[in-house]
């Protein structure tokens, strides 16, 4: 009976649909395929993000009743509602809401970093618009190109504020709000200070909600080019485990398709010396970081653990957490891991200056820039990595350079710092890290072999998880977080002492990598993340090994160059330190 | 010259102390009482400079941007030191249509100052403020407490004059 009660019945365009009370129009107009065009509104429960806004008003439905326009994503429907959505009043309302948005809009499509990509544009050729009645003043706010990860040019904003939710609300950082009101209102940073002055970690995570081009990655792929085309240098390139997984929908294959080969043929046809895998320098962060964590164990060092592959969560804890700055593991990234090595391993045993190495990498990530950039990772003038590209500004160089990526054939990458194991495979995804860590420590602890290698219970979607593994007569206590508002509870509950872990895995983005800043948009569509993630799981099955010690060119590195895990060789290329900083 | 404005531990630390005191006093949910923080804020320091804004912040677990969005959504709020008169040009709609962009012209040329600047003189902060419920007066013009009802351009100069008078017999 109770559940009777909470039904309602409402009538939207002829068809009669029931739904719960507390439904808005638009979802019960989904409910029986009646499509609504949306902007601002974006509800995805997967990731926790709820934009309820409700200021771009292109969604207007007209409630006969009342003969008046309402915004379907906010209006709840009620008892005997009768809703047009496709009467004349209801069409030209939402055009002109649409027309409104455009009249003070750049218009610059065809040269804009979102062409074909823009959900703005996508309205206005979905709702027929073919010319815009109203002209609204342009604004003219500086483009801010301070900060090595982000672009932000506040004239293509629309106020949609989705950047501000997902910053304050699922990533819990707080970057940036409406300031002032009315004609004047924009979405900036604290006291418009410039990006880089704040505390943003670059996950990017605005980035892939903006649906203008008011957010975007800063465009490095004209020092890629110039590198490319300059012959003094030695361009190398390294790709990480979630682009393989993402970039064919950048070229109209369906999410989760594995493009491996092809991505190392697009690399070379663009002209890259020596194309080589972070897949390996994941391996060897695992080696590392198993070390590391064995230390820590059996010498009563601090513990958690956290892992320390994802800058934009390094950036998060440094601001926002700087008095637990001794629980991240020392270990640099798999992508500094790569660029120190081919500065150095690599470098001489080919007998080349590392002066003379450009080396970029091609990143799920936005955060990647910036990590690229920090002083720790800079020393002696050297940098590890001296450019980032993301997925998507990967796709525009083959684009650029008219490779046709559905006809490459696949190549492997090269030797040295080419080969990888399935362990590394998952840390694009989140629990992935983690998984392949315990293969190890697992092994390194008690030095059996282990038989099972899939850890079910650290993999999924939820946004905290924990698992305990036994190893020998220990158990391991494992924490693991994806988005910055998850890791957020995670460290204060372990600040404030009220649980306990080991071991710590955080990613910063939805999902971890496979849902990074610079990965094709998924336009709302979380499914597509989930795809990349069984790819990634898919692929580190298809692998003969699966355990990161087994790798057998990082034993070989440690025979010819580092020695041993943890050597002095190893912390001074292969580790790093951290610094607390200003929350802004 | 970014890394002085934000920092803290510029500001005069007894005001902050009783800043503190207050926030301590407050009961409930501190954080939904920001704009009576913000006031009290700006009562002990004349405005709000963004280093006592991020301060604010800091003490009840908000984002710098979250509270400088609320400062600059509210006329008054200060960022900048104001003078010794507030001059509030009401931009309300029935003020607008009565003329009130060009009270609010002459003021600015007569004291050669900015919106929110304060004159040099140290005398006047202008603003521009939303409808303040007194149309049938339209134009308004308030300086601190006292308001002016249908005012035209050409009253501007004995208004100010009236103020400037004030300052100098004191
Ligand atoms: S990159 Fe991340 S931290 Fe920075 S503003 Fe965007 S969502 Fe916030
Ligand atoms: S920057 Fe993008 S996401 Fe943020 S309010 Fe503007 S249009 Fe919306
Ligand atoms: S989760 Fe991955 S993609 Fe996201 S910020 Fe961290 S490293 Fe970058
Ligand atoms: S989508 Fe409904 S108001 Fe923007
Ligand atoms: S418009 Fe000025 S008082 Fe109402």
């Amino acid at each position: 009976m109770k559940l009777i009660e909470k039904m309602i019945t409402c009538n939207i365009n002829g068809l009669k649909v029931d739904v719960e009370k507390g439904t808005t129009i638009l979802q019960a107009a989904e409910k029986v395929g009646i499509h609504i065009p949306t902007l601002c509104h974006l509800d995805l429960h997967d990731i926790g993000i709820a934009n309820q806004s409700a200021n771009c008003r292109v969604c207007m439905v007209e409630d006969e009743a009342r003969g008046a326009l309402v915004p379907s994503c906010a209006e709840l429907v009620s008892e005997g509602m009768k809703i047009q959505t496709d009467s004349m009043k209801a069409v030209m309302g939402r055009r002109t809401s649409l027309e409104l948005l455009l009249s003070n809009h750049p218009q610059d499509c065809l040269t804009c970093v979102k062409n074909l990509d823009c959900e703005l544009q996508s309205l206005a050729h979905e709702m027929n618009i073919k010319e815009i009645r109203y002209h609204g003043e342009k604004m003219s706010h500086p483009k801010d190109l301070t900060s090595k990860g982000i672009m932000k040019d506040s004239n293509k904003c629309i106020m949609c504020r989705r950047c501000v939710t997902m910053c304050d609300e699922v990533q819990t950082v707080g970057i940036l709000s409406p300031l002032k009101r009315g004609f004047d209102v924009v979405v900036a940073t604290a006291f418009h200070l410039d990006l880089g002055e704040t505390s943003c970690t670059y996950c990017g995570q605005c980035v892939s909600v903006c649906p203008t081009a008011a957010l975007a990655e800063m465009n490095d792929t004209p020092k890629i080019w110039r590198a490319l085309n300059n012959k003094e240098k030695h361009v190398i390139v390294q790709v990480a485990p979630a682009v393989r997984v993402a970039i064919g929908e950048e070229f109209g294959y369906k999410a989760g398709e594995i493009k491996t080969g092809q991505v190392v043929s697009a690399l070379k046809r663009l002209g890259f010396d020596s194309v080589f895998d972070t897949n390996f320098g994941a391996d060897l962060t695992i080696i590392e970081e198993a070390t590391e964590l064995v230390h820590r164990i059996e010498q009563g060092g601090t513990l958690p653990m956290l892992t320390s592959c994802c800058p934009a969560w390094v950036q998060f804890i440094e601001h926002q957490f700087p008095e637990l700055l001794d629980i991240p593991s020392s270990c640099k990234s798999p992508q500094q891991m790569v660029g120190a090595l081919s500065k150095s391993y690599y470098a001489e045993k080919h007998g080349i200056d590392p002066k003379d190495i450009v080396m970029v990498s091609v990143m799920p990530c936005v955060a990647k820039k910036a990590e690229a950039a920090r002083e720790e990772l800079n020393k002696d003038g050297l940098a590890d990595v001296d450019y980032v590209m993301t997925t998507r500004e990967f796709s525009r160089m083959i684009k650029e350079a008219a490779i046709d990526f559905k006809k490459l054939p696949e190549s492997p990458f090269d030797i040295l710092l080419g080969e990888a194991t399935g362990a590394a495979a998952i840390f694009g995804t989140t629990g992935g890290v983690i998984e392949a860590a315990t293969r190890t420590a697992y092994e390194m602890i008690t030095g059996k072999e282990l038989k099972e290698v899939d850890f079910k219970q650290m993999r999924g979607f939820e946004g905290v998880r924990e698992a305990t593994v036994k190893i020998g007569d220990m158990s391991l206590k494992i924490g693991i977080a994806h988005e910055l508002g998850n890791a957020r509870k995670l460290l204060e509950a372990i600040r404030d002492g009220r649980n306990h872990f080991d071991v710590i895995e955080i990613m910063a983005c939805p999902g971890g990598c496979i849902g990074g800043g610079g990965q094709p948009y998924h336009h709302g569509d979380i499914n597509v993340l989930k795809k990349r993630q069984k790819a990634l799981y898919d692929l580190d099955k298809s692998l003969p090994k699966r355990k990161s010690h087994e790798n057998e060119m990082v034993l070989k590195l440690y025979d010819d160059f580092l020695t041993k895990p943890g050597s002095s060789k190893a912390h001074e290329l292969l580790h790093t330190t951290y610094s607390a900083k200003q929350r802004i | 010259m970014r890394k002085e404005i934000l920092d803290i531990s510029q500001l005069d630390k007894s005001l902050l102390h009783e800043l503190d005191a207050y926030i301590d006093s407050l009961k409930g949910d501190k954080q939904e009482q920001l704009i009576h923080v913000l006031h009290r804020a700006q009562e002990l320091f004349g405005h709000l400079p963004y280093n006592v804004q991020l301060y604010v912040a800091h003490a009840l677990k908000l984002s710098g941007a979250k509270v400088n969005g609320v400062v600059t959504f509210y006329s008054f709020f200060n960022e900048e030191p104001t003078g010794k008169y507030t001059i509030s040009v009401c931009m309300g709609t029935a003020c607008f249509v009565k003329g009130a962009d060009k009270v609010l012209e002459r003021i600015l040329k007569l004291t050669k100052t900015k919106k929110n600047e304060m004159s040099e003189d140290g005398l006047f902060t202008i603003k521009d403020v939303r409808c303040i419920g007194a149309c049938g007066l339209a134009p308004i013009v308030t300086v601190n407490d006292k308001v002016y009802g249908k005012v035209k351009v050409n009253e501007v100069d004995g208004i100010l004059e009236k103020y400037r008078g004030d300052h100098h017999e004191n």
